[in-house]
């Protein structure tokens, strides 16, 4: 049964790596203007770049 | 749109598209006037030609000369040596505006940084070099088309919402606990479920619960925090509200089930603790996300028509400042269809002043040296220099400030159906827990932990979680449902109190009518307005813009030159006052006239009067057949609110109040009242109404202490409001009905000792499904 340890250490690991993404994204203002995000998925950036 | 083409086929044959606007041009033309020429020019230049095909809602406003303001107070320097500016974006009409924004700003050397925020209608602007630098990048935006207001940086500081993000950290930890305890839960109630599986062994159970609470205590302990804060806030007031049985309930369950743990007991709850928080955020979220968006709705329109005004100084020279920060003293000059920005007293110059949206009248009154202006009435005639008062007593502004003081305290005691269900049903709660254990441990001959535990239970089964969704998953729904047809919700309560209206007091100016005069059609020679709107293009003077709305956006002629106070004049053609034009003014009929001048032409006279909105006597007659009573106060004279009124079918009227007189009858009328205004004068009816409603063209105070405004042209959005807050308050009814019903069922089941940890977690969570369900009929 000592599997069972391993599995939930395992499950619980990358679940906390989810939320640390999760925050992360948050922090980052990812949310702030999701209007905004679904139009730019349609840019093309012929702009140079600098 | 109500503008009519005066004479459609003649207008289509002779005019083509804008190559940039897309509004109507000369026959031959491709651009209506010389800014979208330079605008498409602009574009071209810089090889972001296909701007034009990504747009796939309007084209960008017709461009149009903005006074500069002065930006340097909102810049705000970065450490790297780099300078900020954000400011809020009037005109984006899709994601092509905001690519062309980005681009254009890309291909400048200076900015490092040229970003538009598409929700929040914002552009943060970050470059190197002098301030200077910012009125060319922010001139160069302005040329386009699209309008840019600064915010300022302090108070843009205080704006930022950090709720929302802590609120969605809370969330993000509840939902990661509630899903890995789940996943042990599920192993244990497997386990128990004996003959299905082989059974699991004590130790096993033992470590499962162990990694639950290792989970679920820490993430309860941040999760829960709004709730345990919000509930500390109201008890230490001597009250209740539904956060006090969540905050008690969650903390008890977690607190006896760590004991049974510890005490390799049988039964732990975890799962249904945080699964509980879990839903109880989803709520939260949403009701502050709606709210957040509204209040940065409200106050981009507020920013975007604050203006700077022209103040002189003692040497003669004219500076562009914040109106907000003039002294008393100071003089400003006021030109010609601009808006007055201060209170003050006329020192030279003589003109009429539009103040329909501070006492209600309809028609401009004279002033001249001596006479008394108020912030938010516009100068319709000559330029006038006005010396700024502060707001005395005794004028209509101090008067106003006073009353509408009085009436927000009065407000703020109107208690939610939620709050007041709370009331009632947590006492009944915490009672019901507290007799099932005494009764299990004194008469049932249990041990202490297991009465506990079945107390526990109940509280979980009665744990509010429908009941505390009932209300805000309804009011989010509805409040978006609303925004989307342009009415913006600001206070939370306003549905419910919508809901309870039996009367409607309408404002008239501005109101039933439309915030802008309109042209009197009756005997007006086609071709002469046409020549007269093509002048009238040049102008902002309010008049002349109600002539080229009147004419249906023709194109403008070449050279117009303007004459600050008189009039415009171009190509044999002068359009203005009537000594402007060198006519006899007839002055039998009053009100505010506008003259077109031909060279062999006899002088043609353009009336204008104030019209009802198109739809107003339609939603009277609707608001009518709801049951409600239709009364219209107004400041303005006897004579036109009568006129008003029997168009729009409204028999129930008073001309010429005061805003005292107003808030004095509305108080008399009991009952509760629905208001409807847009004036300073209207102020206090606002304040003092049960709920209250404001058209977005409102002066600023109107607006922020309105409960809803609505945008657009039409009134129909009040009689939508109703119907839609009366839908709304059924739902949330039938939504606090429902969970009742699921305790009553659930509450015998738990005293009983009944209720196993997996039938708590999976009647909790359907109940809140089942709410969250029914509260979508609000969109309909």
């Amino acid at each position: 049964m000592n599997v069972i340890l391993l599995l939930i250490g395992a499950s619980l690991v990358l679940g906390l790596c989810g939320l640390a993404v999760f925050l992360w994204s948050l922090r980052d203002g990812q949310y702030e203007d999701l209007d905004g995000a679904a139009n730019r998925v349609l840019f093309d950036h012929d702009h140079p770049k600098r | 749109m109500t503008t009519l083409a005066l004479d459609e086929g003649l207008v289509r044959a002779t005019v083509s598209s804008c190559a940039h606007c897309g509004q109507p041009a000369a026959a031959g033309r491709r651009f209506c006037c010389p800014g979208c020429e330079a605008a498409f020019a602009a574009i071209q230049a810089l090889g972001l030609g296909s701007f034009y095909e990504r747009c796939i809602a309007e084209r960008p406003p017709r461009p149009e000369r903005f006074e500069p303001c002065d930006l340097t107070r909102f810049i705000a320097a970065r450490g790297d040596g780099a300078k900020e500016l954000v400011l809020a974006i009037d005109g984006l009409r899709c994601g092509a505006c905001v690519w062309l924004i980005e681009s254009v700003l890309g291909r400048e050397p200076s900015v490092q940084t040229g970003r538009v925020n598409m929700t929040s209608r914002r552009l943060k602007l970050v470059w190197r070099g002098p301030d200077a630098e910012a009125a060319r990048l922010v001139s160069r935006i302005e040329s386009l088309g699209y309008r840019l207001v600064p915010f300022d940086p302090v108070a843009l500081a205080a704006s930022r919402d950090d709720t929302d993000r802590a609120l969605i950290r809370a969330l993000a930890v509840a939902g990661f606990a509630a899903i890995n305890v789940m996943l042990m839960s599920i192993g244990i109630w497997a386990g128990d479920a004996a003959g299905l599986l082989d059974g699991m062994g004590p130790a096993t159970r033992d470590l499962l619960h162990l990694v639950s609470a290792l989970i679920a205590l820490p993430a309860i302990a941040y999760a829960g925090q709004p709730f345990f804060r919000s509930a500390l806030a109201v008890l230490r007031h001597g009250r209740t509200n539904m956060d006090v049985p969540i905050s008690l309930g969650v903390l008890l369950v977690s607190g006896l089930s760590l004991v049974q743990t510890l005490s390799h007991g049988h039964d732990a709850y975890f799962d249904s603790a945080v699964t509980l928080l879990f839903f109880l955020l989803i709520g939260r979220v949403l009701d502050h996300r709606a709210r957040g968006h509204v209040r940065a709705t409200v106050e981009l329109l507020l920013t975007l028509r604050a203006t700077d005004v022209t103040v002189l100084g003692d040497d003669g020279t004219a500076t562009r400042r914040p109106a907000r920060s003039l002294l008393p003293g100071e003089q400003v000059l006021v030109g010609m269809g601009e808006r007055i920005g201060v209170d003050g007293v006329v020192e030279r110059g003589a003109s009429s002043v539009d103040t329909s949206l501070v006492t209600g009248e309809s028609l401009p009154v004279a002033v001249t040296a001596g006479a008394a202006v108020f912030a938010g009435t516009m100068n319709l005639g000559a330029p006038l220099t006005v010396r700024v008062t502060a707001a005395e007593d005794g004028t209509v502004l101090a008067e106003c400030a006073r009353l509408i003081e009085a009436s927000e305290a009065r407000r703020s005691r109107f208690v939610v159906l939620a709050d007041r269900v709370a009331r009632r049903y947590a006492p009944a709660v915490h009672l019901t827990a507290l007799a099932t254990f005494v009764g299990w441990y004194v008469w049932g001959g249990v041990s202490l932990s297991q009465a506990l535990l079945t107390a526990s239970a109940v509280l979980i089964i009665t744990c509010p979680c429908a009941l505390a969704l009932a209300v805000p998953a309804v009011q989010v729904i509805a409040t978006a449902r609303l925004f989307r047809s342009g009415i913006l919700l600001k206070s939370g309560t306003a549905l419910e109190r919508l809901a309870e209206v039996d009367t409607v007091v309408f404002d008239k100016t501005g109101t039933l009518t439309e915030p802008s005069l309109a042209l009197v059609r009756d005997g007006v020679d086609p071709v002469a307005l046409r020549d007269a709107a093509s002048l009238a293009v040049h102008s902002r003077h309010p008049l002349a813009r109600a002539l080229v709305a009147a004419s249906g956006n023709l194109p403008a002629a070449g050279q117009v030159e303007e004459h600050p106070g008189l009039g415009v004049s171009g190509g044999g053609m002068r359009l203005g006052s009537a000594a402007f034009v060198d006519a006899v003014s007839s002055g039998s009929c009053s009100g505010p006239e506008l003259w077109l001048s031909r060279s062999g032409e006899a002088p043609v006279r353009f009336s204008f009067a104030e019209r009802s909105r198109h739809d107003a006597a339609e939603t009277v007659a609707r608001l009518r057949a709801m049951g409600l009573r239709i009364r219209l106060l107004s400041g303005d004279h006897a004579a036109s609110v009568a006129r008003i009124a029997a168009a729009i079918g409204i028999d129930d009227w008073q001309a010429d109040c005061s805003p005292i007189e107003k808030v004095t009858l509305l108080r008399r009328m009991g009952g509760r009242v629905l208001m409807v205004g847009d004036g300073l004068n209207d102020g206090p009816c606002l304040a003092e109404a049960h709920v209250s409603v404001s058209p977005a063209t409102a002066a600023d105070i109107s607006q922020t202490l309105a409960d809803a405004v609505f945008q657009g042209a039409g009134l129909r959005a009040v009689s939508d409001l109703v119907v839609t807050a009366r839908r709304a308050r059924g739902l949330m009814r039938g939504n606090i009905a429902l969970s009742l019903i699921y305790n009553l069922l659930m509450v015998p089941l738990a005293v009983a000792g009944l209720v196993t940890p997996w039938l708590a977690a999976a009647a909790m969570s359907s109940s809140s499904l089942l709410v969250i369900g029914n509260s979508f009929r609000a969109r309909a």
